[in-house]
């Protein structure tokens, strides 16, 4: 196993909540730069090993190193370095455009001409420059969401954590969603991402599958559909967590 | 007993936005009728009209025959609602809560059993647990058992299946099409396009508009042009690399291809002209198979794509 070639290392990890297990024995690695898919049907344990994976969560045993640092040893550092979003939390609603940047900047330690430079690019590349002093509460789900995308790399993180990102989002706005995951990838950040629709596990380089807390399937998307002898990830998804 | 549903100039705002914009609507006793659309596309506000919890700006609904407005009460009477959010006291058992939405409406769970059985004997081991400890889908069944207790003519179900996972998902459009069958009017409302294909009928909409109201496959069959599903080496950089070709229309993901639609009507030159512009960008290994519309497809192409905010 060579260092630098993987930004997420995960070995027998386990997570216990008293008698129930919602992490049994997970072992992946995910590769610098790669866009990963981390599926699995509603309580399969992906939301604890994300928790775990950011540095919110200890294992119960096992070992987790992300972007470098043993998240049970140094979750603080494993913060620094990594990004994250969801659909339920993301962006402050009373706030402005602007100032949810300069928070997130400003929380991560970023220079304030640093923040301001960078939301300008932002909001250039997101082609939302005249909305920067609008509350976010005012702004359609959509965009919010790509705004939170924006902010949650901020910083430049090397590993950004995608929680359902697109959930509710329209048809035109979560293709252009993945476009600023394709850029973002490019650019060297890790994409980890959760999402319902199995189109866009299409997307990803690499997807696994979690099934009552183990991990069932890891691969590329056509190497898991030639596996399961099916033609789309919908059918793959299926055979494995029904 | 099924009831009809008619909706006719109906208009809403909140302050300045048109959430509803002159929707009209004919929905038959005993249709299972699909909203599809985006956050945002006025769903909840036509679910919220009908059951008689915001008035309208302007323009008339009924259920059976009982205006929204002036019989809201008789309507509640009839209708099970399953909002999007908030259905079920977390803090009560499962016991406990379909309990209390049965006394609401003075019946019991074991008159109208027969109707909820099916869903009922999935969430009966845990009847003792509280509904806040309940995984997402075992809450799921239990708000729609609460929705039914009363054996409704109506029910109306406002994204049951968003952030559900693609396994429960199918398990609980197994379940609809079984109420259907028991002959209640069923309006749902989904953002997953691929729902639309379960419905009787389905609307498609955005921004308070309807973009188009028909069977599924009156919808897809309408598509304008023939789509292709395309596949090269180079799927990463496909979309930008196409958005380039003049003659490439409608250019999006689906999957593990991008579809793109031929206009022009000669299918052979458009496969031509695309396949020797790929190839000028570098792309190789270039397959495309021509594609019948799905109900996705057939959104992108109505939706306005100069949305402001």
């Amino acid at each position: 196993m060579k260092q630098g070639g993987q930004i997420i290392t995960v070995t027998d990890l386990v997570k216990k909540f008293g008698q129930f297990t919602a992490n049994d024995k997970l072992n992946f690695s995910v590769k610098k730069g790669e866009i990963f898919g981390f599926l699995g049907a509603n309580g399969a344990g992906k939301t604890t090993a994300i928790k775990i994976l950011s540095g919110l969560s200890k294992p119960s045993s096992g070992t987790a190193i992300v972007a470098g640092f043993d998240v049970k040893k140094y979750p603080d550092k494993v913060k620094k370095n990594i990004g994250y979003m969801s659909q339920r939390f993301s962006l402050y609603d009373d706030m402005t455009v602007k100032e949810n940047f300069r928070f997130y900047g400003g929380i991560y330690g970023m220079k304030r001409k640093e923040i301001k430079e960078k939301t300008a690019l932002f909001l250039k590349k997101l082609d939302m420059e005249d909305y920067r002093n609008m509350l976010l509460k005012k702004i359609p789900l959509g965009w919010k969401q790509k705004l939170a995308f924006s902010v949650a790399i901020l910083h430049n993180p090397k590993i950004v954590f995608l929680d359902e990102p697109t959930g509710g989002v329209d048809p035109i706005t979560r293709r252009q969603f993945w476009e600023l995951i394709y850029e973002s990838a490019s650019g060297g950040t890790t994409v980890f991402v959760t999402t319902h629709y199995m189109d866009e596990a299409e997307y990803c380089e690499r997807v696994s599958i979690m099934s009552e807390g183990r991990i069932e399937a890891i691969g590329t998307p056509a190497q898991l559909k030639e596996k399961y002898q099916v033609k789309t990830m919908d059918e793959v998804f299926i055979k494995i967590a029904r | 007993m099924s009831v009809p549903v008619h909706i006719h100039n109906i208009s809403k705002s909140y302050e300045k936005v048109e959430a509803l914009k002159d929707i009209n609507l004919e929905i038959k006793a005993g249709e299972l009728f699909g909203f599809i659309g985006p956050d945002g596309a006025g769903k909840t506000s036509l679910f919220r009209i009908l059951t008689g919890l915001i008035l309208p700006r302007s323009g008339t609904a009924s259920v059976g025959g009982l205006d929204v407005v002036n019989d809201f009460k008789k309507i509640r009477q009839i209708t099970g609602y399953m909002p999007g959010r908030f259905s079920l006291y977390h803090d009560l058992t499962v016991a406990e809560n379909l309990d209390f939405y049965a006394s609401i409406f003075k019946t019991s769970l074991k008159e109208n059993y027969d109707l909820i059985k099916d869903i009922y004997i999935q969430i009966e081991p845990f009847r003792k647990r509280k509904a806040g400890d309940l995984s997402g889908g075992m809450k799921q069944k239990l708000a729609l058992s609460c929705a039914l207790i009363h054996r409704p003519e109506l029910l109306i179900l406002d994204e049951p299946t968003t952030g559900v996972d693609a396994v429960s998902r199918k398990e609980f459009w197994e379940l609809l099409n079984k109420m259907q069958q028991s002959g209640i009017t069923i309006l749902v409302s989904t953002p997953y396009m691929d729902e639309a294909a379960l419905c009787n009928r389905v609307a498609l909409m955005q921004n308070g508009k309807l973009l188009a109201t028909d069977t599924p496959k009156n919808i897809t069959k309408r598509y304008q042009g023939q789509i292709f599903a395309l596949h090269t080496n180079k799927m990463h950089s496909l979309v930008i690399d196409l958005e380039n070709t003049a003659a490439a229309a409608q250019v999006y993901r689906f999957g593990d291809s991008v579809h793109i639609t031929s206009t022009s009507g000669n299918d052979e030159s458009f496969r031509q002209i695309i396949t020797a512009s790929l190839e000028e960008k570098g792309h190789s290994a270039i397959q495309m198979i021509a594609q019948q519309a799905v109900i996705e497809d057939c959104f992108l192409a109505l939706m306005d794509k100069n949305q402001t905010l």
